[in-house]
């Protein structure tokens, strides 16, 4: 009984436990799974992340060079990161901005050219 | 006497998810109870058959919302057993961390539920700030509060710092202390026990004929724990389950209260001894990240004392032997999944069981998921009959009710 009330005492002078959020944001650890974040100049197109991605996701065309992410399919489970052989991929720990239509991210890049493409083009 | 047919749910103040139940009831007397499930059913058994097996981790993750890295667990432990994985020990002791992390955050969330069943707006608030705490360093350590993605087939991603371990370790200290605060409220408080005490009875025969799982079957004196199988770091750690012999609500919830102190010294324990090494083992056709490096860290201070007095009974095990260097390799393996396999994690909630079956494919040819809340229904409708209409909240909530679990 006498351990609560120290514990409803304690409440009453020390610093609220909730936030007056607008105002006081709690922010994000460390290495939080936040936004998912392609540099396309580093993507190869090798379509590692789609093959690997569990919601599917991602969409990644590599004769056109483009790379697309349905953001709200995303669940941030990180494994496209992991697997990026470029590590073009990454995370940021912010959240990304709440959306009222459908969001895609489309990224154009430009698409590696075939060794021979490459040659019978010099 | 008239009777009357009352619907609880789906839709109920006091139930997180939807549970239907047909309340046929005789002047606020129940006497008869049916439940009505399906309300949130989503295939996630059948998707094994489309989606790679690795994909299944992040699949059967979101089978629970609650004690989402107890499933991943269960599921790779199968999946390392058909295939002959030897996962390394820093890897196990991980698993067991986060594994307990998840158990204490889900009993806290339970209690303060149960606290808002009778009423206690007030407790309800002050078990959920403790949790508040859990959930940080599930962030701070996983990358995210609640579908934390930290297993893959052979280990884990993500390793702990001896920072972070300390951190951890001071962070449990304060909630220990937070926690030990609410014990004399919930568990001796007059108006509490006036509605927990005696609701909602399942004698021992009746828990061990109706098949119940968890914190039901101990609540009710049976000493079984599917961690007593010793899965993860189990077998190194020793562990004893917690008991309560009442068979009521209030056995119910001392031994959830009683569970989340002891896993607060699993976790305590798991850091102390945990050994340096890799975290995850080369598994071909599984997730591989060369970004893991072996992290040999010295852990002798943060560890030491561990002796603290004990309301609860928790290892007395030997300490194990150090004998596998830091850096060991674990044997590579490759293929793909090719056998049966069960396996049984205890859950907050009881005892978990994945079956699968892989046929040398990517894809699986069977996960079948049963979930402790199925198993805790029968006795549910057992205890139901009888009691007065205001303590079904109270009764139905004590089975820590998880509907998307048991769906699937």
């Amino acid at each position: 009984m006498f351990n609560m009330t120290k514990n409803v005492v304690t409440n009453l002078f020390t610093k609220s436990s909730t936030r007056l959020y607008p105002f006081a944001v709690r922010g994000h650890f460390e290495g939080f799974r936040g936004t998912l974040l392609c540099n396309i100049d580093e993507c190869i197109f090798c379509r590692t992340c789609m093959i690997k991605c569990p919601s599917q996701c991602i969409a990644v065309d590599n004769k056109a060079g483009t790379w697309a992410c349905d953001a709200m399919a995303c669940v941030y489970c990180g494994v496209c990161v992991d697997v990026c052989p470029t590590s073009c991929l990454s995370m940021t720990k912010e959240h990304r901005p709440v959306a009222t239509e459908q969001q895609t991210i489309f990224l154009q890049g430009t698409p590696k050219k075939k060794k021979k493409d490459a040659e019978a083009a010099e | 006497m008239a009777r009357t047919i009352l619907p609880f749910g789906p839709q109920h103040p006091v139930l997180p998810e939807p549970l239907h139940l047909k309340l046929t009831i005789e002047d606020e007397i129940v006497t008869e109870a049916l439940p009505t499930l399906g309300y949130v059913h989503r295939g996630l058994e059948k998707l094994c058959e489309v989606r790679d097996f690795n994909q299944m981790i992040q699949i059967v993750e979101r089978v629970c919302g609650i004690c989402s890295c107890l499933h991943a667990l269960c599921y790779c432990e199968g999946i390392e057993q058909i295939m002959g994985v030897d996962v390394p020990r820093r890897a196990k002791y991980l698993r067991t961390i986060w594994g307990e992390l998840h158990r204490m955050h889900s009993h806290l969330l339970w209690l303060g539920l149960f606290a808002d069943a009778f009423g206690f707006e007030s407790l309800f608030m002050q078990f959920w700030r403790v949790r508040e705490r859990i959930m940080d360093i599930m962030e701070a350590t996983c990358g995210n509060r609640v579908v934390v993605s930290v297993n893959v087939i052979g280990g884990v991603r993500r390793d702990l710092t001896p920072e972070q371990c300390q951190w951890i370790e001071q962070q449990l200290a304060i909630s220990e202390k937070e926690i030990k605060q609410l014990q004399t409220t919930i568990l001796s408080d007059y108006t509490v026990k006036k509605r927990t005490v005696g609701k909602g009875v399942l004698t021992k025969e009746q828990a061990y004929q109706l098949g119940a799982v968890g914190p039901m079957l101990r609540g009710s004196g049976w000493a079984q724990d599917a961690r007593q199988t010793g899965y993860a770091a189990f077998d190194e750690l020793g562990f004893e389950p917690v008991v309560e012999y009442d068979g009521d609500s209030y056995a119910r919830c001392a031994v959830r209260f009683r569970e989340t102190l002891q896993s607060i010294d699993i976790v305590r324990l798991a850091i102390a001894r945990m050994p340096a090494g890799e975290t995850a083992a080369n598994v071909s056709g599984a997730m591989e990240d060369d970004t893991l490096r072996p992290v040999g860290g010295k852990r002798g201070d943060i560890m030491q004392a561990y002796n603290r007095d004990k309301h609860h009974r928790i290892t007395a095990a030997p300490p194990p032997n150090f004998d596998i260097p830091a850096g060991h390799v674990a044997a590579k393996v490759k293929g793909k999944p090719d056998g049966e396999a069960v396996t049984r994690v205890e859950q907050p909630r009881g005892e978990l069981m994945y079956y699968i079956k892989g046929v040398g494919s990517k894809n699986m040819d069977r996960v079948r998921i049963r979930t402790p809340t199925f198993a805790n229904i029968p006795p549910l409708l057992a205890m139901l009959p009888g009691c007065e209409l205001a303590d079904v909240p109270v009764i139905v909530l004590s089975i820590d009710p998880c509907i998307s679990c048991t769906e699937r």
